[in-house]
C-alpha cells in the first residue's frame, strides 16, 4: 500500500468552518437575524410607528412581548425594524469602506515606489486622526441622514483594507502568473482586478465581515449620542430614545441592545471562522 | 537607566513629524466649517442667539471677506495659540472648558486601563498556560462577547441593575453634594461614583488584552528559552510569571498605543450614561446645543493627544525593549 492513501482526505473548505463550533452558531444567528430583517415588516404584529399600540411603558408580556415605549409603540415591532435598517447601514459602510480600501490599497501595492509612498501617508493619516470623533463631526456638520451616516463610517474604516491590500499585492505583484499575464499585454486594470485581486480576496473578504459589526457598533454609538438619522428607527437610536426612560422601563434598552449584541457577535464568529478557513497560516490559534 | 542621545534625537523627530498631522487636523475642521451647507459664521457661533454685532465682529476676526487663504491663516494662527473660539452656550472659551473636563476623563480611563491591563494579562497568562481546556474557551467567548456589545447598553444594564435595583452605587455624577468636599471623604465618594463607569468602560479593553496576552503567552512559552528555563529545574512559576510574561507583555504597550482613539470613544460613551462630567460628557453637550466651536475644540484636543499618547507609546517601548532600534 503506498504511503499516499493512507493520508486522510483533505478537509473540504466547509469542514474547516464547521470545525469551530462558534462559527457555525454565528452563522446560524446570522441567518435568523437577516430573515428578520427581511421579513420584518410583515411579521411585525404592530405598526412601529403607531403611537398608542397598547399601554404606555407596558412590562413585556401577552400582546406585547418586549413592552411597549413611553408612547405606547410595541417594542419588538421597532426592534425588527431596527435590525433592517442596522444591518443595511453595517453592510453599506462595509461595502463602499471595502471597495475604496480595495482600490487605494491595490493601486499602492501594485504601484510602488512614488505612489505606494503617497496614498500610504494618506492612509496613515486617517489612521491616527480620531476616527470616532471624525465621524461625530462630519454627521454633526453635514445633517444626519441614513447615507451621511454610511458615508462617515466608510470613510473611517477604509484604510484597514488598504492596508491590508497593499500587503498581499506586494507579494504576489512579482510571482509568475501576474508576469506571464503582462507578457501576454494584459492592461493595467486587467492585472489588478483579474490576476492579483482574486488572489488577495480571503484576508478582505475577513475583513469585510468583522466591519460589518464594527459599522453596526459605530451606527449605534453615533445614535446614542444623538446623531441618528430621526426618521429611521435603528436599534442605536432605540438605544438613544430608551436613555430618558430606562430608569422606569428596562426593557426599551435591554432587547435593542441585545440585538446589535447578538448580530455583532454572530459577525465576529463567522469572521473567525472566515479566517480558519481562508488564511490557513492563521489556523488553530 | 540612561536615556540614550539617540533617544532623545527619536522623539524630537517624532514630535517634529506630528506637526503636519496637527495641521491636517485643523485643515479638517477649516474644510467642514466652508464645506457643510450654511453660512460658515453659523459654525463659528454654534445655534445659540447671537448679536448682530457679535456677528459683525467673528465676520472680521475670522476674515470671512477675504479670500480662503487669508481664513486659513487666521484661522491656523488662532489654533497656534490656543484660541479655539468661545462657547456662547456655556459662557467661556473652548479651550479652557474642554481642559476643566480633562481631569475627571483621565481619571476615568486611567483607572480602567490600569485595572483592566492587570486583570486581562493575567487572566491571559491563565489561559495560555492551560490552552483548548474548557475554562480557556469558556474565557475565551466571554471575551469574544465583551468585544461584541455596545460600550453604552453594558453600562445601561449596569446603572439599572446596580444602582436602580440594588441601589448599591450613585447612578450618576463624579461626586455627592452632601458629602464632604475634602480630604478622605472626598475620595471614598468620588471612588464610589468612579465604580460603575470603570467597571463598564474596562469591559471592551479587557477583552482585548486577554485576547492578545493569550496569544502573545502561548507563543512565548513555546519558545527554546523557556524550556531551558524549565530544564534547569526553574520553578514553572517563575517561568511563567518571571522569565515569560516580560516578553509576552511587550505588545500590550502598543496595543493601547494604538487603541488609544477607540478608548476615548469608548470614555465619552461610558461618561454620557453616567453624566460623568469628563470631556465626552462635554462632547454630548455639544452634539445637543449644535456648539459647533466645541465639537471642532474638542475633535482637536483629543485628536492632539491621540497623536502624543502614539508617541510615547513608541518611546517607552523603545525604552524597555532593547531590541528596538530607532529608525
Amino acid at each position: 500500500m503506498s504511503a499516499a492513501t493512507d493520508l486522510p482526505a483533505a478537509p473540504t473548505r466547509w469542514r474547516i468552518f464547521a470545525r469551530g463550533k462558534g462559527a457555525i452558531a454565528g452563522a446560524a444567528i446570522l441567518v435568523v437575524l437577516l430573515l428578520l430583517a427581511l421579513a420584518g415588516s410583515v411579521v411585525a404584529p404592530f405598526d412601529p410607528d403607531k403611537v398608542g399600540a397598547g399601554a404606555t411603558m407596558a412590562m413585556p408580556g401577552g400582546t406585547h412581548w418586549m413592552g411597549t415605549d413611553e408612547l405606547g409603540r410595541d417594542v419588538f415591532s421597532r426592534i425588527l425594524i431596527g435590525i433592517k435598517v442596522s444591518l443595511l447601514v453595517g453592510l453599506g459602510a462595509a461595502a463602499v469602506s471595502t471597495g475604496l480600501g480595495v482600490v487605494v490599497g491595490g493601486v499602492a501595492g501594485f504601484s510602488g515606489g512614488l505612489i505606494d509612498d503617497a496614498l500610504m501617508r494618506i492612509t496613515e493619516v486617517f489612521q491616527v486622526i480620531p476616527r470616532f470623533f471624525l465621524a461625530v463631526l462630519l454627521v454633526a456638520f453635514f445633517g444626519a441622514s441614513i447615507v451621511n451616516i454610511i458615508a462617515a463610517i466608510a470613510i473611517l474604516s477604509w484604510p484597514e483594507v488598504a492596508r491590508i491590500v497593499r500587503a498581499e499585492f506586494l507579494s504576489l505583484r512579482s510571482r509568475q502568473f501576474v508576469d506571464a499575464a503582462r507578457v501576454a499585454g494584459a492592461s493595467v486594470g486587467t492585472l489588478i482586478f483579474v490576476e492579483i485581486l482574486p488572489n488577495a480576496l480571503g484576508p478582505v473578504v475577513v475583513n469585510a465581515t468583522l466591519q460589518v459589526g464594527q459599522a453596526m457598533l459605530l451606527e449605534a454609538g453615533l445614535s446614542y449620542l444623538g446623531l441618528g438619522d430621526p426618521s429611521q428607527i435603528s436599534l442605536g437610536l432605540m438605544l438613544h430614545q430608551a436613555q430618558q426612560i430606562m430608569r422606569a422601563a428596562w426593557w426599551t434598552t435591554a432587547f435593542p441592545g441585545a440585538m446589535i449584541f447578538l448580530a455583532v457577535l454572530s459577525l465576529n464568529l463567522v469572521g473567525d471562522g472566515l479566517n480558519d478557513v481562508l488564511n490557513p497560516r492563521s489556523r488553530g490559534r | 537607566m540612561s536615556l540614550r542621545p539617540s533617544l532623545l534625537l527619536y522623539v524630537a523627530r517624532r514630535l517634529l513629524q506630528a506637526v503636519p498631522l496637527v495641521f491636517v487636523i485643523i485643515l479638517i475642521n477649516f474644510f467642514l466649517i466652508h464645506a457643510a451647507p450654511g453660512d460658515p459664521v453659523d459654525f463659528l457661533v454654534g445655534t445659540m442667539e447671537a448679536t448682530p454685532e457679535y456677528l459683525e465682529g467673528l465676520r472680521r476676526e475670522f476674515g470671512l471677506d477675504q479670500p480662503l487663504p487669508v481664513q486659513l491663516w487666521r484661522y491656523v494662527s488662532k489654533i497656534a495659540v490656543l484660541d479655539m473660539g468661545y462657547s456662547l452656550r456655556f459662557r467661556q472659551p473652548v479651550f479652557e472648558l474642554i481642559m476643566s473636563r480633562l481631569p475627571a476623563t483621565l481619571l476615568l480611563m486611567g483607572t480602567a486601563l490600569v485595572v483592566s491591563s492587570i486583570v486581562g494579562i493575567l487572566l491571559g497568562v491563565a489561559a495560555a498556560r492551560r490552552p483548548h481546556t474548557a475554562t480557556d474557551h469558556a474565557a475565551t467567548f466571554v471575551a469574544l462577547a465583551g468585544y461584541s456589545m455596545p460600550v453604552f447598553w453594558l453600562g445601561q444594564l449596569l446603572l439599572i441593575a446596580f444602582s436602580l435595583h440594588l441601589n448599591w452605587f450613585p447612578t450618576q455624577g463624579m461626586y455627592d453634594l452632601r458629602a464632604p468636599s475634602d480630604g478622605w471623604g472626598r475620595i471614598v465618594d468620588v471612588a464610589h461614583h468612579l465604580v460603575l463607569p470603570a467597571l463598564t468602560y474596562s469591559v471592551y479593553h479587557l477583552a482585548l488584552v486577554y485576547r492578545l496576552m493569550r496569544v502573545k503567552m502561548q507563543e512565548t512559552l513555546a519558545l527554546d528559552y523557556v524550556t531551558t528555563a524549565r530544564a534547569k529545574g526553574v520553578p514553572e512559576r517563575r517561568v511563567v510569571y518571571v522569565h515569560a510574561l516580560r516578553n509576552a507583555v511587550l505588545p500590550i504597550v502598543t496595543v493601547i498605543g494604538l487603541n488609544f482613539g477607540f478608548m476615548l470613544a469608548g470614555s465619552v460613551l461610558t461618561e454620557t450614561v453616567f453624566a460623568w462630567p469628563g470631556m465626552g460628557r462635554l462632547l454630548y453637550e455639544g452634539i445637543q446645543g449644535r456648539d459647533y466651536p466645541v465639537l471642532m475644540g474638542l475633535f482637536t484636543c483629543l485628536s492632539v493627544m491621540v497623536i502624543l499618547v502614539n508617541i510615547i507609546t513608541d518611546v517607552v517601548y523603545a525604552v524597555i525593549d532593547p531590541r528596538v532600534v530607532y529608525r
